[in-house]
């Protein structure tokens, strides 16, 4: 007997194959190029490119929390807009007291206050996080249908806390004076913070993919995501990574509520839920749990959003209806479906 | 006859029973027992209400499924007896038109968000109507030659559906006999249709296979029922029916816009309904729609007169102030959710 009769045999993908499974990639850089050819004017098109980059990525931002904690928990938080709400009440109370910072022209007392009121917010909402998930959602883990409902009437109660708290008028409150005003590149206008968005939400989607690639909870993390039991089963306390994972994710909703409150320069008790439905199309053309495809998800919204605002304001919204539809025609699951392991 | 006309489907508890007959001659009477203007809507909202809450029970309570686009069919329904009216003057083949395009479309909606969605988990379902309804509401309020935008379409009825109608010169029993009563009964007896067909559906067979399906949706297709098609045909009754539900509250309100009809606080509303009357059962639609809504008029009051006596206490009184309604209702959600999830209904039963 000779053993050359059996040879390994590697199995290559054919190239249509790589491309199928790099294809959502390429859609941020179509969606770029259509906008261009659409609008015809490449200044009008760099503005509204950095406005959609930036409105991407604070979605990004709120939807990332949501995402994971479907992915580890299988449980959908709606009530995740709340803490949207709560974060940006609780950083504007911050900036609000900081008056004087935010109106010198320093701008290190700027970036000082908008850090201060970012990690109060984020422990605000990382604190009612875990009174949350202990109070509503762990008592109907694996329940779906009584987790919509009773997130839902946390969503409902919260918001009514916060008018408690706050009272029931809208706060308004200029941004810090070193991000007003834009900058001017290449003929085109481009707000200040904006860029400061941009910047935030990258360095938050390179973190994640860090910790959750590179660390060692990460690793836990995707385990989870892959199989519960079975991390379980391997002596990991799940539990407590659950609730981790549940109060990092309501904690970046309250980063992107400041973030997104600074860029409204409004805040409602009712902003959260609002913002919610760009958060669930992102997340729902991302694939449930996806940290890649959320990322993807909401450059995509972002970006029709203010293409289609400029072109034809009243379909804004519509616009990234009718994407999700496309998207749940060529991928049902969503561009990155997590693979769980049942 | 009455077994009958409830399709079988008895109240099965004495207290209920009573509550049930309560609730319903009280609607019947409604303008004599509780004469004015105020209490007269109270009533009518309710009939509308229940109609709209034991639709969603269909939905919620009957096949398991969760939707939040529950308000964008009533809206439709709404929307399409106003256009009517608006567009083709104060006429029943206006009203009739506009109703039956509303149910049409309603059900055409809802069979292409059943076809896109209800293949996949109950959370994507959920999402889904959620976006798709919150993009309805926006788009309805920008088109503002066709819907009115956000100021709504207010127009005229038939003349003799309006309160310049008299029947009779005199008043009976204290009442005026007009036109706006002859409104009230027909929303009144239209709703008490509409909720024995429900009714009806529910305890048919195709209504066994909706329960089977929300108990263990894979053990009703290993016996042989296409789980996808019931839940679509679930999708689109509901539809309909809320769509009629919205026409009614077009005719009664003389005034159709996206806070009447589309705002996702009624669908708040309706969720907290259901769940607190009790879920997968019709009957849970009334003692909740009947609950919620005299709630919502008369808790505030109650919480006015607390908050008066709390006053010097800073947070508690905010806490109790009319306008907290809410917050109190929420709570009330939330714990019949665990721990009493029938309902008032399950509770009257003792299951």
């Amino acid at each position: 007997m000779s053993d050359s009769l059996i040879k390994p045999r590697i199995e290559r993908p054919s190239l249509s194959q790589t491309i199928e499974a790099k294809a959502p990639l390429l859609l941020v850089p179509v969606l770029m190029v259509i906008g261009l050819l659409a609008i015809g004017s490449g200044s009008t098109w760099l503005t509204l490119t950095a406005a959609g980059l930036a409105m991407g990525m604070m979605i990004f931002i709120m939807a990332s929390g949501l995402t994971v904690i479907f992915g580890l928990m299988d449980v959908i938080n709606f009530g995740h807009g709340a803490f949207i709400s709560l974060g940006a009440f609780a950083g504007f109370t911050i900036l609000g007291l900081l008056g004087g910072w935010i109106e010198s022209p320093s701008i290190a007392l700027n970036l000082g206050a908008v850090l201060l009121a970012v990690a109060f917010a984020m422990l605000v909402t990382g604190l009612a996080g875990y009174g949350f998930e202990r109070l509503i959602v762990k008592p109907v883990y694996g329940q779906h249908l009584k987790q919509i409902l009773v997130t839902m009437g946390g969503l409902v109660v919260t918001q009514q806390l916060i008018y408690v708290i706050w009272g029931p008028d809208e706060i308004v409150l200029a941004r810090p004076a070193a991000f007003q005003g834009s900058f001017v590149v290449l003929g085109a206008a481009i707000e200040k913070y904006r860029v400061l968005a941009i910047v935030i939400g990258l360095a938050l989607f390179v973190a994640m993919r860090l910790v959750l690639n590179r660390t060692r909870i990460g690793l836990l993390v995707r385990a989870g995501v892959q199989n519960g039991e079975m991390v379980e089963a391997l002596g990991y306390p799940i539990e407590k990574l659950f609730l981790a994972v549940f109060m990092v994710g309501c904690a970046l909703a309250g980063l992107g509520g400041v973030m997104w409150g600074m860029y409204q320069e409004t805040i409602t008790a009712h902003m959260g839920a609002e913002v919610m439905i760009s958060v669930f199309i992102v997340v729902i053309i991302g694939g449930l749990g996806s940290i890649e495809g959320c990322f993807i998800g909401a450059m995509l919204v972002g970006l029709l959003t203010n293409y289609t605002g400029f072109l034809i304001p009243k379909l804004a919204l519509v616009s990234t209806i009718m994407l999700m539809g496309a998207v749940l025609m060529w991928r049902p699951q969503g561009l990155y479906p997590v693979v769980k392991a049942h | 006859m009455i077994v009958k006309l409830l399709s079988g489907d008895r109240p099965r508890s004495k207290m209920l029973s009573a509550v049930l007959l309560l609730i319903l001659f009280g609607l019947l009477f409604a303008p004599f027992l509780f004469p004015g203007t105020r209490s007269l809507d109270t009533a009518a909202r309710i009939c509308i209400f229940i109609v709209l809450v034991a639709s969603y029970d269909l939905l919620l309570g009957y096949t398991g499924v969760v939707s939040f686009a529950h308000t964008m069919f009533f809206g439709i329904g709404a929307y399409g007896t106003a256009i009517a009216l608006v567009n083709m003057g104060a006429s029943y083949s206006a009203i009739a038109l506009g109703t039956v395009c509303g149910a049409l479309v309603a059900g055409a909606f809802a069979f292409v968000i059943a076809l896109f969605s209800l293949r996949v988990k109950a959370i994507f379902f959920a999402m889904m109507t959620l976006a798709v309804a919150s993009a309805f509401l926006v788009l309805v309020s920008q088109l503002s030659g066709f819907t009115g935008g956000e100021d709504g379409l207010s127009y005229r009825i038939p003349r003799e559906m309006t309160p310049a109608f008299k029947l009779v010169k005199e008043k009976v029993l204290g009442v005026r006999l007009n036109g706006k009563l002859i409104t009230y009964y027909v929303v009144f007896f239209s709703s008490l249709c509409l909720f024995l067909v429900l009714l009806r559906m529910v305890n048919s067979p195709f209504g066994r296979v909706l329960q089977a399906i929300r108990e263990n949706a894979f053990r009703a297709e290993a016996i042989g029922y296409k789980v996808v098609r019931y839940r679509s045909v679930a999708t689109i009754l509901s539809a309909v029916m809320a769509a009629l539900a919205g026409s009614l509250m077009a005719l009664w309100l003389r005034y159709t816009g996206p806070a009447t009809t589309l705002s996702m606080d009624i669908m708040v509303d309706i969720l907290l309904m259901v769940v607190i009357g009790g879920m997968g059962s019709m009957y849970g639609a009334v003692i909740g729609a009947v609950l919620f809504l005299l709630t919502q008029s008369y808790l505030q009051n109650l919480l006015g007169l607390l908050q008066e006596s709390l006053g010097s206490l800073p947070i508690v009184s905010e806490v109790v102030s009319p306008e907290r309604w809410l917050l109190w209702l929420g709570m009330l959600f939330i714990c019949s959710i665990y721990w009493f999830p029938k309902g008032i209904v399950g509770r009257l039963r003792g299951t």
